[in-house]
């Protein structure tokens, strides 16, 4: 799978920049906002549905490992295979053994971030084996050669022109940009490769633990043709997609849907336990299923295990500021906005995505429109802590499993580690990150003094007379030194004269005497 | 009072606003001089013990008050939803009393003490930002409008008011290539109302939006709920 990016840069300050000039790109994102209201529709709507499957994904993580041995039981009373892997790379291997086992050429593939995320199109072609995408916005991504910018939306980074522009390369004629007609088209390409390939690949949406029953949202019916014509079927499903029981899908089911895109139910839900049996007409003759961990077991028991509750309805990106602003490329990670700057640095221990946490105005739109209740915006201020001693904290900050957790013993925000992520930092020029014990030098200093009200006042008077001397004017400033980050687009307001804790004593000099005017 | 350390440093006048207002509501406003900060900027940059000595002179400065009134939804936010977190199990007690009691100014005034009529005349045409963590901490939407309307104000809604307006702490120092164009959506959909100033109950979000304005030229002026309201008090 090509990462091509079509806002590409080394950080996401550096992408976002080209994303806000970049004017198709904004154009296709003012899509989005006709999905601003969906979350909230849901929460006035249906007061009691945030609660109720809040609680059943509590439940599931709570005892997660436990549940997960359950639905690998179900799953093999089925009949089918589970197959456990703690990385991308051994889940890929997995799904490899099982195509050249029978002999796989030619792969359907139907949505799935989780394939994504272990990134198994390359796994495939890397193989010799050719797979498709068999979503419409997922197969536009896959002609286009770029990664998904959404995570139910794939292409919503682009224009109908823009796709039609680009299908229209692909078919080496000129096809109108005109939606039904590319869907009518898409459809006509897809169509025989279903009836072609020799192996079905899907995520999945849930997994059941009670029955074994594979669960699959679409709106284009893609992921039924997958899961009934192959005669093989691989199913992907990262751990935390067990749920207990059938009847928690009466909850969670709707809420997916409704928080995704608005709709009471998407066109398609796919149920699967199962191969097919005896007397049975469609279904695949084999099935697979590969558990991915890729460290998200690691976080129970942490802060962060409220992360695995997250069910991908893509709520918290159509409400955010900075998606809206910047698109998905921007973070240049399988998951984008607030669940992808939570969730890309602790599933990859660190490695990836140390600025993303940094990229928030911590509105708390996200905490809000989360269908399942998970402190988004407080998850991303303890990673900010938790990431400041770069790769190894967050190693540590992804991996340690006695974090207490809030309401117990130690509530305080863990303090290990010193200074900086890896994101620019406040006081700096540009791109040039202070060390990060002069960070925390500087943050421990500051708090010092003003705990303090001398030192407070000191440094308030100190910066007044520094601001003079750069030349403010009236109250505001063009430029400064160390300000590059606000000035690049605003101005900088600056101390007044008189501070009001100046005017407060001058107030209560005046009323000695009888004045009440200040 | 706990004026905020950008009210007291950068917009002393509403500050004096936030005063008047409240003693025309009848309350005699106390302002204690050791006050600092809230600590807000360490919690948002991912330095917790800094926020933390802050939130420990905090709590020892307001201790005893009947009420901490603040002129500033995300401030006050900061005691009620990070001081629990932030400070040691022993300390739990005072801060959630302390929390309990601190209040943002238009809260305060219209939810505390029901003194909505100040006996300030408004007549202008206004547009309502709500601020992010007065109005997702602590349910602040109605409060500032019941006010502006009590004054006679008209008030015109813009889309998108519960919109962040891009400022966000440590993010506008860092990511000003998002926050400048999240200030431009701000300013076109209050300017598209037609209103004569763009009103918070946050300083920042307002200084962030006219360091924008400044640079564009776009948008009605960014005012204060307290400096508007306190402007036309007899």
């Amino acid at each position: 799978m090509s990462h091509c990016l079509v806002t590409p840069g080394r950080t996401f300050a550096e992408r976002a920049e080209r994303a806000t000039q970049n004017t198709e790109l904004q154009r296709a994102l003012g899509n989005l906002s006709v999905r601003l209201h969906t979350a909230r529709m849901v929460d006035e709507r249906h007061r009691d549905w945030k609660d109720r499957a809040s609680a059943i994904r509590r439940e599931t993580v709570a005892d997660l490992d436990s549940w997960l041995d359950r639905a690998e039981k179900a799953l093999q009373r089925t009949g089918a295979t589970v197959s456990r892997a703690a990385t991308p790379e051994e889940a890929c291997d997995a799904v490899l053994d099982v195509a050249r086992r029978v002999g796989a050429h030619r792969v359907v593939k139907s949505k799935s971030m989780a394939t994504e995320e272990i990134e198994l199109g390359d796994a495939f072609a890397a193989a010799g084996i050719t797979s498709l995408e068999t979503d419409f916005g997922e197969w536009i991504a896959q002609v286009a050669g770029e990664r998904p910018s959404h995570i139910i939306t794939p292409v919503i980074h682009k224009t109908v022109d823009q796709i039609a522009a680009l299908l229209s390369g692909y078919a080496q004629r000129s096809l109108p940009a005109d939606h039904e007609f590319l869907t009518e088209f898409a459809r006509g390409e897809l169509r025989p490769h279903f009836l072609d390939a020799d192996l079905g690949v899907t995520g999945a949406n849930f997994v059941v633990a009670e029955t074994g029953t594979i669960v699959l949202v679409t709106n284009e019916g893609n992921a039924r043709l997958c899961t009934t014509v192959p005669r093989v079927l691989v199913c992907v499903a990262p751990v935390e997609k067990v749920v207990p029981r059938l009847t928690d899908l009466g909850v969670l089911l709707p809420l997916l849907t409704r928080s995704a895109t608005g709709q009471p139910l998407s066109n398609y839900v796919t149920m699967l336990t199962g191969p097919r049996r005896a007397g049975e007409v469609d279904g695949p003759e084999e099935l697979h299923v590969v558990f991915l961990d890729h460290n998200r077991r690691a976080l129970l028991g942490t802060p962060y295990e409220d992360m695995l509750a997250c069910i991908r309805c893509g709520a918290c990106l159509n409400v955010c500021p900075v998606y809206r602003t910047v698109g998905g490329h921007a973070y240049d990670s399988v998951y984008p906005g607030p669940m992808g700057k939570v969730l890309t640095p602790l599933l990859s221990a660190g490695t990836a995505g140390l600025d993303l946490p940094g990229a928030s105005t911590l509105c708390g739109a996200c905490t809000e429109a989360c269908p399942v209740e998970i402190p988004l915006a407080d998850l991303l201020v303890r990673l900010r802590a938790d990431l400041r001693g770069g790769r190894d904290a967050a190693r540590v900050a992804a991996g340690r499993k006695h974090v207490p957790r809030s309401g117990e013993a130690g509530r305080r925000l863990p303090g290990e580690g010193y200074a900086s992520p890896a994101s620019r930092l406040a006081l700096t020029d540009g791109d040039h990150a202070p060390n990060r014990r002069t960070r925390a030098f500087i943050f421990r200093t500051w708090s010092r003094m003003w705990s303090s009200p001398a030192g407070y006042r000191a440094s308030i008077s100190v910066g007044r007379a520094a601001a003079r001397l750069f030349g403010a004017k009236a109250g505001w400033m063009r430029r400064a030194p160390g300000t590059a980050g606000w000035t690049s687009t605003r101005d900088l307001p600056v101390p007044a004269r008189h501070s009001f804790r100046q005017r407060w004593r001058a107030r209560t000099r005046v009323s000695q005497r009888g004045d009440e005017s200040w | 009072m706990f004026v905020t350390c950008v009210v007291d440093a950068v917009t002393p006048e509403t500050g004096v606003a936030a005063v008047r207002l409240l003693e025309a509501a009848g309350c005699a406003v106390e302002f204690p001089e050791a006050q600092t900060c809230c600590g807000q900027p360490a919690v948002s940059a991912g330095e917790p013990e800094a926020a933390t000595r802050l939130a420990r002179h905090f709590v020892e400065v307001f201790d005893g008050y009947d009420a901490v009134v603040v002129p500033s939804g995300s401030c006050a936010a900061m005691v009620h939803h990070w001081y629990e977190r932030l400070l040691p199990p022993e300390w739990a007690e005072r801060v959630h009393a302390l929390s309990t009691r601190t209040y943002e100014l238009s809260q305060y005034l219209v939810d505390v003490i029901g003194q909505m009529d100040l006996g300030a005349r408004v007549d202008t045409r206004v547009t309502v930002h709500d601020s992010c963590h007065g109005l997702r901490n602590l349910g602040i939407r109605d409060q500032p409008r019941a006010l502006l309307a009590q004054a006679g104000a008209a008030i015109v809604e813009m889309e998108e008011p519960e919109t962040c307006c891009g400022f966000g702490g440590s993010f506008s120092l860092i990511h000003g290539e998002v926050a400048g164009p999240l200030a431009d959506a701000k300013l076109r959909h209050a300017a598209a109302t037609g209103a004569e100033c763009v009103v918070a109950c946050d300083q920042a979000c307002l200084l962030h939006l006219e360091g924008r304005r400044r640079r564009t030229g776009i948008g009605p002026a960014p005012v204060h709920v307290a400096d508007l309201l306190a402007s036309g008090l007899p």
